[in-house]
């Protein structure tokens, strides 16, 4: 009988609704991925002939010669990798300490003009920077700078040779670039630290500057290395400005103040005159290492700032 | 002097190391904004320059409509394409967030916002220059749509996320269905973020020189056809900065000049925006 009943009354599995509206965005935000996986793929098939031809040798190759088709990439990825660390090291205790003076409570009227302004630095157009550099930023920096450094320190052969298109000068311009990145992230993990840590500190009798260099800095070390990584990004990648002031030079530099070259700015300058098969592809080879280069920096920047923050949120 | 004084003498000496930090970092903003005014302001002051396009060196009367005219289109089909596509994709992202391929494409607007411009003009040389055989300005709009794609992206995720989420419930619990709940519901209450991100990308765009180098390439004409080359406000600046003669430097710091005031009057527009949006989702 029970079995009867039970029979009888069938209860429809829930109809599932396929929910077009998740499948038609989802398919559209799918773009974004695509386009990615795209410009890695398309710019390995473009540089092709250049990887098969001269293999791993054009990333140790010092000589630059289109005449010849004799391709080396290093001078271009020292003076990358250059350029952006010292635009770094030159950055980064400006952009910590403007996010350290934002990131304090109270006086937001003032803060908020300062900050304002670091963010517009960001909105500034990089061939902006790079005209202001060419004529006013380098020549003040050759004169101020390089000359009176090399006088005192030119028998440190890295700092001779004083030049208006300098490596030292791309850096001084990168470093004002990346400030506001730097700055952006670091206040908003410095923000991010738990109040408590910071009035227990105050409460033992810290000053303002020991519970700021002892007690909220090392709290929101990783947050701040991750900004870092992340303005690195931006450095390596930047073209434009650099362009304009690197001095465009296809070998190792003897000296910070002397004329170099990057990987963007080789590709800005020739790209449009590369002629036969091997020129452009080795030219785009350089474009898929700083891709790759900035990918890697980028993916570990990020990983290590949504790392930092989840942690932070735990702890509070 | 005890301890405890030269600790707070210190701690006041670091406090204004930091302000002072902090000043040296809007020395710059203030230089660019002085140099480009003061030596851009006398080139644009002439209304030829915003009527007239390129004239060769001694010729007087050159400007800069070219570029604005080009600038102009760029931005506008470059708008078509990554706005439309972002909105939809950043809805996703706050509809759906939790979806394992939401992160993915979390991942990728991240990684697309760090790419190197100079490299996203190389893959639209590849996708567009290379097989048609010809510079152009749908290339240039492609190039500059992938950068603003990303922006897009996260504002509008990160403005349909600030709605309350009793807006939702609401209008699930009357009974519709979930697309007209986010995009007759959520997404108009959203509209001011939305802007906000278009807005920026926009300024994004107006400003990037790099991926235009190889695929919308430059004019020295005045065109309107977007399948030929276009000039364009950053071009202008690159090449005419790096001519040896007085007359084009000097255009290149008016061209530099209009290129602030547009950016930057966009980005203090989307600050306004942004922040009616915040008091909007305060009241819901």
């Amino acid at each position: 009988m029970a079995t009867a009943v039970e029979s009888t009354v069938v209860i429809p599995p829930p109809r599932r609704v396929p929910d077009r509206f998740r499948t038609l965005t989802a398919a559209v935000a799918s773009v974004a991925p695509l386009i990615v996986v795209v410009i890695v793929v398309i710019l390995f098939q473009q540089a092709a002939p250049a990887v098969r031809r001269y293999g791993l040798g054009f990333l140790t190759g010092t000589d630059w010669n289109p005449v010849t088709e004799s391709f080396g990439a290093l001078p271009a990825i020292f003076g990358t990798v250059a350029t952006s660390f010292l635009a770094l090291a030159l950055a980064l205790p400006v952009g910590v300490a403007v996010a350290v003076t934002l990131a304090e409570q109270g006086q937001q009227g003032i803060r908020g003009v300062i900050g304002t302004g670091v963010e517009l630095l960001a909105a500034i157009p990089s061939v902006v920077y790079g005209i202001w550099a060419l004529y006013v930023l380098a020549p003040w920096s050759y004169a101020h700078l390089e000359v009176p450094i090399s006088e005192h320190f030119g028998f440190i052969g890295w700092l001779s040779q004083p030049g208006v298109r300098s490596l030292f000068n791309a850096s001084l311009v990168l470093a004002v670039m990346i400030l506001p990145t730097l700055s952006a992230i670091s206040r908003d993990v410095i923000r991010a630290v738990p109040r408590g840590l910071k009035e227990n500190a105050v409460a033992l009798g810290a000053t303002w500057w020991e519970t700021t260099w002892r007690v909220i800095l090392p709290a929101a070390r990783a947050g701040i290395f991750g900004a870092t990584i992340l303005a690195l990004g931006r450095a390596l990648g930047e073209t434009i400005a650099v362009t304009m002031v690197i001095g465009n030079n296809h070998a190792m530099p003897p000296s910070i103040f002397a004329p170099a070259y990057t990987l963007s700015a080789v590709i800005a300058n020739e790209f449009t005159e590369a002629t036969g098969v091997y020129h452009p592809a080795a030219l785009i080879e350089l474009g898929l290492v700083l891709i790759l280069v900035t990918l890697i920096v980028n993916v570990v920047a990020l990983l290590l700032v949504r790392s930092t923050s989840r942690e932070v949120s735990r702890a509070a | 002097m005890n301890r405890n004084a030269r600790r707070r003498y210190a701690s006041s000496g670091w406090l204004a190391v930091m302000y002072a930090l902090t000043l040296l970092a809007l020395i710059p903003l203030g230089l660019i904004l002085w140099f480009t005014v003061s030596k851009g302001l006398p080139p644009a002051l002439h209304l030829e320059f915003f009527t007239n396009s390129f004239r060769p060196v001694g010729v007087p009367g050159s400007g800069v409509a070219d570029a604005i005219v080009g600038t102009a289109i760029l931005v506008s089909l470059a708008s078509l394409m990554a706005i439309p596509i972002g909105i939809l994709g950043g809805v996703y992202l706050a509809e759906y967030g939790v979806a394992r391929w939401a992160s993915w494409v979390r991942l990728a607007s991240d990684v697309l916002v760090g790419t190197p411009s100079i490299a996203i003009g190389l893959f639209a040389y590849a996708l567009l220059v290379a097989p048609l055989h010809h510079f152009s300005g749908y290339s240039g709009a492609v190039a500059l749509a992938v950068l603003m794609l990303p922006i897009v992206i996260r504002t509008t995720e990160g403005a349909v996320a600030l709605i309350p989420s009793g807006l939702r419930e609401s209008g699930l619990a009357l009974g519709l269905p979930r697309w007209r709940v986010s995009l007759q519901l959520i997404l108009p209450a959203a509209v001011p973020g939305v802007i906000t991100g278009a807005l920026l990308a926009v300024a994004r765009a107006s400003g990037e020189t790099a991926p235009l180098l190889f695929t919308a390439f430059g004019n020295q004409h005045l065109v309107f056809d977007p399948n030929s080359q276009l000039q364009a406000l950053p071009l202008t600046v690159y090449q005419y900065a790096l001519q040896p003669y007085k007359s084009l430097q000097d255009q290149a710091w008016g061209a530099a000049l209009v290129l602030v005031v547009i950016v930057l009057g966009i980005n203090l527009a989307s600050r306004w925006v942004l922040r009616r949006q915040i008091a909007l989702a305060g009241q819901l």
